[in-house]
């Protein structure tokens, strides 16, 4: 379906450089509204648990999934529904498993933390702060093997402090891995900004492994492709592991329960001016021409698809305790 | 006879067989493929297969199995090292974690078949943090089998089940066992959680594993000798745990003593006598665990020996719990 204009005028009418830009706006907003359906149905009841929510980060994943090929692997953590959605997890599905429904992506069994959706790419996300790292540089070792494939591994800041960190690192350059690792910084770890905690420059560790790095701003999304194309194409290429720290903010608190109170004065809301969806729209229209009536559509009709999408997951199935036949081991094939 | 398998060797052969028998496998860790392991239980491996296949890692345990891991999700048969047991807390998070819940949180969309092959196991004077037994630690975690051979032809037949087998496998090797010599094995693999009857006797069932087992072998030869005809099970898997096995040999001696190398409170030996329990009171007339005192393994000879539940203290114990007659 097109997102039609006032005056007719379709996306589907743009082309190159303007309608892909369109079309990263629409995944970036995707998360974007998804995000805002978990809160609100979590503050409903409805969601469980506790959730980490990905607002205002968008543009990382929605810019690194954009250059992986089918055969690529991604790891992602426990802020993990943009890598997802990124990806290509079906949004239905992905909110079912929020509820804990029978339709969710992993049946309602891992809930907001841990959702694996491997015909998307995704080996999982990973509420151990590290363990996308681990599990990517395994994924690269596999996909190095078969002969094709890179593998990403997301993470944030705060998670350059944990040995997974240090030792994968190492472990993925002396092996010449085809990894890429995306450190996600947000600036804060929980409630910590990583300055306190934090030795030196962040970039300063992969780089003295002799893994190039690159520093980019994270709230837009084309500059996050670029630098991600290029690390990738080098990854693939045989140059071993690549890092890239991508600039970013959270607008929302850390988890369910965060008042915010660490942020500074202003902050904010000064990072808001870059928000990513605004930072696309502006460029969408200064770089690409793109009318903003288009990007208005795309707007109503994500809107309107979250809707429908809410309806169905309240209405989904919960899985069966009795009908739910979990088998503690899986029945060995070869 | 000549033609005696090694408990090393088997594992070697194991590690090599399954290597050239399928692509998918791969095995690493620290020092186990140019220098062929500390225990020397690989040599050649790297030689034979190359550095794409079997290659020395860093000294991380943590990426070493977070790698696995992350490698089985995505095709491979990992096979790691974690040279010894007692360095297993650093990898128990890939093995708890990740690759433990991996069938089941992924609603069985694919299982992480990683093999992790640890050295276990006191009596060879080497302290507190080298000597120890991890099953207590990993059995309760659901999705992860948990193997412990006592033969050369356990050894190797085994570790292929366990390399072929679709879940995470903890294989553990006892370092007392390596320079054992014994049968090849008869089949080509030996299916994971069968427990075997390795002497039959009418009077007490002993549940051991690896060198428990042969201790209470030597015992049960010793108890014999006054008249008391003991049936030794090698349990051989503690994940699963073939509790209908001793459940079958308790209905013909009714009464059980589960040896276990490692702390009495919270050990494999209690999970063992509870399930037994719930399942054949009627059939038990006495059950009772020896294990080791609730201490570190001592490093003295005299302390370390006294520590562990040995030949003699198995005869001793039951001489005591039996009342069977003292002296020879
Ligand atoms: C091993 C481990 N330690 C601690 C935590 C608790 N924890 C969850 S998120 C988090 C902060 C991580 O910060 P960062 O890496 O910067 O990522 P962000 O949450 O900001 O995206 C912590 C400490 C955890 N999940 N795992």
């Amino acid at each position: 379906m097109a997102a039609t204009r006032k005056d007719g005028a379709a996306v589907t009418e743009l082309s190159g450089p303007a309608q892909h830009g369109v079309e990263l706006y629409r995944r970036m907003l995707v998360v974007r509204r998804f995000e805002e359906a978990v809160q609100s149905l979590f503050q409903k009841g409805e969601v469980h648990g506790t959730t980490h929510l990905y607002v205002g980060e968008e543009a990382g994943a929605v810019g690194v999934a954009d250059v992986l090929r089918p055969h690529d692997r991604v790891a992602g953590t426990y802020r993990g529904h943009g890598h997802a959605l990124a990806l290509g997890v079906d949004p239905q599905a992905l909110l079912d498993e929020m509820l804990g429904r029978e339709t969710g992506v992993c049946g309602g069994r891992a809930g907001s933390m841990n959702v694996i959706d491997l015909g998307n790419r995704l080996i999982g996300c990973f509420g151990i702060i590290g363990g996308s790292i681990s599990a990517a540089t395994g994924a690269a070792l596999a996909l190095r093997q078969q002969g094709d494939g890179v593998a990403v591994a997301f993470f944030g800041e705060g998670t350059t402090n944990h040995g997974y960190f240090h030792e994968c690192l190492n472990f993925a350059a002396v092996l010449r891995l085809p990894v890429l690792f995306v450190c996600e910084n947000n600036r804060y770890g929980e409630f910590t900004p990583f300055e306190d905690v934090t030795a030196g420059e962040i970039a300063a560790r992969p780089q003295t492994l002799g893994i190039p790095t690159e520093t980019v701003d994270g709230m837009d999304v084309w500059a996050v492709r670029e630098a991600a194309e290029a690390a990738v194409e080098r990854a693939r290429a045989g140059e071993g592991p690549q890092f890239i720290q991508s600039m970013t903010y959270r607008f929302v608190g850390h988890s369910r329960s965060d008042p915010g109170r660490y942020r500074k004065p202003g902050e904010l809301e000064e990072w808001k001016q870059r928000d990513p969806l605004k930072v696309a729209r502006e460029k969408l229209a200064a770089a690409f021409g793109v009318d903003g009536a288009v990007v208005d559509g795309v707007d109503a009709e994500v809107e309107a698809q979250f809707e429908a999408i809410v309806e169905r997951s309240l209405a989904a199935p919960y899985p069966d305790p009795v009908r739910d036949a979990a088998r503690e081991f899986a029945p060995t094939t070869s | 006879m000549a033609d005696k398998l090694e408990f090393r060797r088997a594992i070697r052969d194991a590690l090599d067989e399954e290597l050239a028998r399928d692509e998918r496998v791969v095995f690493f860790g620290e020092d186990v493929a140019k220098p062929g392991g500390v225990f020397a239980a690989t040599p050649g491996l790297y030689d034979a297969h190359g550095e794409a296949r079997v290659f020395d890692t860093p000294i991380s345990e943590l990426a070493i199995t977070g790698a696995a891991f992350g490698a089985a999700v995505c095709g491979l048969r990992p096979v790691i090292e974690i040279m010894f047991a007692d360095f297993l807390p650093l990898a128990m998070d890939g093995m708890v974690n990740q690759a433990a819940k991996y069938w089941y949180l992924s609603n069985e969309q694919a299982p992480a078949p990683i093999v992790v092959r640890s050295a276990y196991g006191a009596g060879g004077r080497f302290g507190a943090i080298h000597s120890q037994s991890p099953v207590a630690w990993f059995q309760n975690v659901p999705g992860l089998k948990i193997v412990a051979p006592s033969t050369p032809a356990d050894a190797k037949a085994l570790l292929k089940a366990a390399i072929r087998d679709d879940n995470p496998v903890l294989f553990l090797e006892h370092k007392r066992l390596y320079s054992l010599k014994g049968d090849a094995p008869t089949e080509e693999v030996t299916t994971i959680g069968e427990a075997k009857v390795v002497r039959a006797g009418g009077d007490l069932t002993i549940a051991a594993v690896a060198t428990s087992v042969h201790h209470a072998l030597a015992a049960a030869e010793t108890l014999a000798a006054k008249g008391l005809e003991a049936e030794v099970v090698d349990l051989r898997s503690l994940r699963p745990l073939d509790v209908p096995a001793v459940v079958a040999s308790v209905t013909k001696t009714n009464r059980l003593l589960v040896v276990e190398e490692g702390p009495l409170t919270g050990g494999w030996a209690g999970e063992l006598v509870a399930q037994v329990s719930e399942h054949a009171l009627g059939e038990l007339d006495d059950v009772w665990r020896l294990a080791t005192d609730d201490l570190p393994t001592p490093y003295s000879p005299p302390l370390e020996d006294d520590f562990l539940p040995g030949t003699e203290a198995i005869v001793a114990s039951v001489r005591e719990r039996l009342g069977v007659a003292a002296g020879a």
